[in-house]
Formats: structure tokens, sequence, C-alpha cells
């Protein structure tokens, strides 16, 4: 072994040398190397003595090794992911240095970043981040090759002869297609994402191939973000560039607040429905009055499945209200709100088939049905008079 | 470093209706062509605002998977992209024959953005559509005793929308293969509900010019054809129909051989593919039953 030190040497040797997580390794003037880490300073050394010397602090060339030569500066985003994962300094200047100084907007991730020996201390036995419902654990062996786990974080405690291995990154494709009970899932980033699956083994490269085919442009979002560069297009800006069939939504505007968008985004956008964190507001000028949630990674523009829902409210709420007349208990009135609630929140199937003192029963739905609706399913036999949609 | 992005409509509905983009993409993956191989969609993930931004390379072949030139390829697609400087007029096209142009888009200016023409107006596609016709009858020599009818949408709103299932079916008719071509539409005459009306011959290969096979091609022609009363039941290949035997084909967009396509049109715009071509009509070549 040793390939990682050779290259290293190789390295120093050339221009202003290596500098990398504390490391530092470079001519000193006089025809020898100077090392630098965080506990010690030599110079004055031949290529032996730095060898040697580099054998004394072997985490920190491993480190350097996989950061140079595995990893690279090929693609900066899956670089700063990689490094994010671990909780190594993210370079989101652009500088190329490494040293996480320009531009960087996560200080409160990188402030305290750990010294490598401390790092890899943490490596050894597994590093893991959450990504939307992504679970990614790494790990570095003895030589400072990192392997990458993905699974799904309600399973971080699942045993891994209980989940299903792949190897491939786009198997995720399949994995992110449907929901638990094998329905479409239309919105890649929803929070229905299944589990029973495990990435066991993937190298970096894989790692994030991985990563952004269950959750698409995720990384490239993310990063422009750190970088303070995140181009967000606001309900205003997304809904005006609509053509078709879709700039019908414009006219939903009417100068009066923008309570109808609150309603969207409290509706579609959050963390219970979609793992992005919505950074779109109503314009530049107004933000939103509900929270954009707390995902790891943002959402810059309204996406297609809130631009169609818009587009059939838009279509609604241009109805004029009327005045219904039929009756109810009060306990049937509550049990409206009650199947309400149950469908806007997903809790249908949580509703314990006999489990009658649960307003959205389906047993107590269905008497609710046969009490009140007449032949042509009208609630108390009053008929709804809708105008032909569309 | 050259990058191939696939664009295409997808849908909040059905799975089915990106299946075949992400089955195209791979099989032009693993050709081996391009540094990488990207999709993007209008109802899916990456949007198609957002995939150009998951792309590495610096030279981008983008190649829509669209039957016509019209609303999607000149309007709806370079303003998602963001294409810097973009005019339809660039394309200088009959509705036929948009080729590629090159510009930057705003989202990433340090790339170049070739945007091709749509894959159902190549020259192509027509190879595609006889395909089709060989492995729906499972005859790669299919044609004599047989009539082809090419569906296609239609629709009063873009007279291009019929121009590229004309276009192929005279190119299907001037190979002098099949004893009868002809071109049948869902929503203008003549209309594929009367498809044995057009025919003499007893045999008619029913090739549907449709990238994904959804709600038309899998519910509406066959039930309009008269090949089921209810899609649900399922439908025979053939079926009798007035005595004709009706072999359906469903989408032709879901026909292996569209990678073709799709790498020609990046071609034509100057992606150097190697000799990815033959790699992908050999392995495309192979039937379903003999892949398996």
């Amino acid at each position: 072994m040793g390939h990682h030190r050779d290259a290293l040497v190789d390295a120093a040797a050339t221009g202003d040398g290596v500098s990398l997580d504390g490391l530092t390794v470079a001519p000193d003037g006089d025809g020898g190397f100077r090392l630098e880490t965080p506990d010690a300073t030599l110079s004055g050394l031949t290529e032996d003595g730095l060898r040697e010397a580099l054998d004394d602090c072997d985490d920190y060339a491993t480190n350097w090794y996989f950061w140079s030569e595995v990893v690279g500066e090929s693609s900066p985003q899956r670089r700063a992911f990689l490094r994010w994962v671990e909780g190594a300094v993210v370079d989101a200047g652009g500088d190329g240095d490494g040293d996480g100084v320009g531009g960087d907007n996560d200080a409160d991730a990188d402030a305290d970043a750990a010294s490598v020996p401390e790092r890899y201390d943490a490596l050894r036995d597994g590093v893991s981040r959450e990504w939307g419902q992504l679970l990614v654990t790494v790990t570095v062996d003895d030589h400072g090759e990192r392997s990458y786990e993905l699974r799904h974080a309600d399973e971080a405690a699942a045993d891994r002869d209980d989940l299903d291995a792949y190897h491939e990154p786009l198997a995720a494709r399949q994995l992110a297609t449907y929901d638990e009970k094998g329905r479409y899932r239309p919105l890649k980033s929803g929070s229905n994402l299944a589990g029973g699956w495990l990435f066991p083994a993937l190298d970096g490269c894989d790692l994030v191939e991985t990563v952004e085919t269950f959750y698409p442009a995720s990384v490239p979002n993310w990063y422009r973000e750190r970088r303070g560069e995140l181009d967000v297009t606001h309900w205003e800006d997304a809904i005006g560039r609509q053509t078709g069939m879709y700039s019908v939504v414009k006219t939903w505007n009417r100068g009066d607040g923008h309570e109808h968008v609150d309603w969207v985004a409290e509706a579609c956008c959050a963390d219970s429905q979609c793992v992005k964190r919505r950074e779109w507001q109503y314009d530049d000028d107004t933000d939103l009055d509900v929270d954009g949630g707390d995902g790891a990674f943002p959402c810059r523009e309204p996406c297609s499945v809130v631009i169609a829902a818009s587009r059939k409210w838009t279509r609604l709420e241009g109805e004029e209200t009327q005045t219904y007349e039929f009756e109810l208990t009060p306990s049937e009135k509550q049990q409206v709100e009650d199947i309400i609630d149950a469908v806007a929140d997903g809790r249908i199937d949580d509703i314990r088939e006999a489990d009658v003192y649960e307003g959205a029963n389906r047993y107590r739905a269905r008497f609710l049905r046969a009490k009140l609706f007449d032949d042509d399913g009208n609630l108390g036999g009053v008929p709804t008079d809708a105008p032909d949609d569309e | 470093m050259q990058a191939l992005v696939i664009v295409a409509h997808g849908s909040h509905l059905n799975p089915d209706s990106s299946a075949p983009t992400y089955d195209h993409a791979d099989t032009v993956r693993e050709a081996g062509a391009f540094d990488e191989v990207r999709t993007g969609f209008w109802k899916e993930e990456p949007s198609i605002r957002e995939v150009l931004r998951t792309v590495e390379a610096d030279e981008v072949y983008v190649v829509p998977l669209f039957i016509s030139e019209g609303y999607f390829t000149e309007q709806v697609i370079p303003r998602e992209l963001r294409l810097d400087g973009w005019d339809v007029a660039d394309w200088d096209s009959d509705g036929l024959s948009a080729s590629h142009v090159t510009l930057t888009a705003s989202d990433v200016p340090e790339k170049t953005i070739h945007y091709c023409g749509p894959v159902g107006t190549h020259a192509a596609m027509t190879e595609v559509l006889v395909r089709r016709a060989e492995t729906v009858t499972g005859d790669p020599n299919v044609g004599e005793g047989f009539g082809l009818a090419v569906v296609g949408h239609g629709t009063e709103r873009n007279e291009n929308s019929a121009k590229a299932i004309e276009y192929h079916a005279d190119r299907i008719r001037e190979m002098d293969r099949f004893d009868e071509v002809q071109a049948l539409y869902m929503d203008e005459e003549p209309e594929v509900d009367d498809v044995t009306d057009y025919f003499d011959s007893e045999d008619v290969v029913v090739v549907p010019l449709f990238i994904a096979d959804g709600f038309h091609t899998q519910e509406d022609i066959p039930e309009d054809m008269g090949l089921t009363d209810d899609y649900r039941t399922g439908y025979d290949v053939p079926a009798e129909v007035e005595g004709h035997r009706i072999w359906y084909a469903g989408a032709v967009g879901t026909e292996g051989l569209m990678a073709d396509v799709v790498l020609e049109r990046a071609a034509d715009a100057g992606a150097d593919i190697g000799n990815s071509l033959e790699v992908v009509r050999e392995r495309t070549r192979k039937t379903p039953q003999e892949a398996n």
C-alpha cells in the first residue's frame, strides 16, 4: 500500500504543494519539504523523511488522497455533497482550495467542523445524514476509502438482512415510482417514499447518482443555495410564464392579497407532503404567511403538481358562494369535519375498521350517507346546482 | 464531455408515460456514446426547468421525445430550458424539417446547448414504425398481404400534428413493402374507428404514432376500432374485426428502436456518437421473446 503517500509526495513537489483539511505539505525553499498539521510542523524534510512523517499522520494523507485523487474537482456539487455527508468543511465558494473560505453560506455546519483525526474516528463507526427521507451513512476503511450506504430514514435501525439490497444507482428509479401500497408517486419529493430497500455499498459517484435519482436536481439546487446562487422563482413569476391550459392561473391573482397562495402552500408544500424546503414566496417583496418547512434541500419554484392543482383551484375559486339549507346534528357536522381532516392528512388507513368512535370511520361515513344522501348523492336532499366545470 | 438530455411530457397520473423515455435513455446510455444521459419532464422530475443543472458536460444535446413540431417543441421546452435568443424561425421548418439550433441557456450559461427537433418528425422514425409492425406480428419480413395504418391524434388546432403522420405513411408507401398504407386519426378524417373501411387486405397492422402508452393508445383506440368493448378486458393480437385481422401495435414510442431516432437527432446536431447506432440497432433488433 502507500499509493496515497506516493501521490501526495508527488503532488507536494509541484507548484505550491498541497493543502487540505489542516494538512499542508510544500517545498520549503531549501530543496526539502515542510509538513504542517494542527499537531505538528516539520521542515527541512527529505523525501524519505516526508514519507516517514506522513506515516505518522496517515489519516491526513489518506484524507488528502480521497478528496484530491478519488473525488477530485470535476463536479464541485458532488464534492460538496460528499463532504457535507461526512461533516467535512464544505468549500462552496469555488476558490478551489478546500479551506471553506469564500462564500460558504452554511457556517453553522462548518464552523465546528472536526479535525481529520476526529472525523476519521467518527467515520470508522459510520457517520449518517438525512436527505429528505433518505439516510446516507459513510464509513472509512483503513486505507481512507469511503463507502456509502443508503436506506430509508425510517429504517435507520433495520437489520441489513431484512432489506432488499441494490447496487445500481438507476435501481432507485423503480423504488421511487411507487409508494408502499404500490400507488404511483407523481412527486419524487413527496413524503411517501417506500422503504424495504438498501444500497449497502456505493462509491461517492454512485451515491450522488442514486440520491439524484430519488430526488432529482436536489444536489445542484442545494449546492447553488450554499453558494448564495439559488435562483428562486416566486409564485408571481412562475405563473406569469405559464401558457396554454395553465395560463388561466394568472387570473387567480386579483389584487386582493396572497391568501389564496398561502392556501396552496399549506395544502401542497408542508413537510408532511413534500420533503423539499419551500423557498419561493408570493413575489420578491411578499413572503407567504405559511412556513416553508425544514427540508434539507430547497424548492426553488412552484412545481408542476402545484401549478396543475392551482389551475383547478383557479376554476373552483371563480365560483360564487351559495347558501344551501339542510340540517345536521352537531355530531354530524363534527363528523364532516373529521372526514375532511382524515382525508387531508392521509389518515384513512389508520382508522380501524370497527372504531366507530372515529368520525371518519368507514361505517360511520356509510351511515351518514345512508341517512342524509338522496338517490342522486345530494347531501340533505339539496341539489348542488354546480356550474359545469371546464 | 458531451451529454444527451431527453425531454418528454411525463404524467402526474400514470407511470407508463415516462417509461419509454427511461427505456430509451438506458439503451443510449449502454451504447456508451455520451458521458451522461439525462431525462427531464414537463410533469415529472427533474423538470425541464431544472434538468440542465443536473448535467456536468459542457456540450449538451437536447432531444424532445415528442411526435410533432408545435406548442411543446416551439414554446414550452425552449422557455423551460431558458434558451437565450430562441426564435422558432431559426428552425426554418415547414413543420417537418426542424433539425437543431445551437444556443446557450441562462440556467447554465457556461454550457453549449444543441436543441434538436422532435423524434417524431425524423426520417428514422419511419423505420421504427416498420419495426413495430415486425415485432407485433413476430415476422421480420411482414409486408406482403398486409396493410399498415399509421394512427395519429389529429387536431384542428395544430396542422403539424397530421403532417408527421402523413409524412411517415408516405415514406412507408414508397417502400412498396406493404400492400396498402393509410394514415388515420382519432379526431379528424379519415378516422381510425373505420379502419376496416380503408383496407382490402385481410391483415392490417395498426401502429399509433404516440410516444407512450396511455389513455388514447390503451383505451380509446382499441375500443374505437372495435377490438374490444371494454379495454379492461383486453383484446387479442390479432383481433378479428369485420372480416379483417387487426394487429394492434400500441404506441410506437415504446419500440426499442426509438433509441436509434434519439441518437440520430443528436448526431444531426453534431454529437459524436461513434458506433453507437450499430450497437443500438443490434440490441433493439432482439424481439421481446429473444431478449428474455
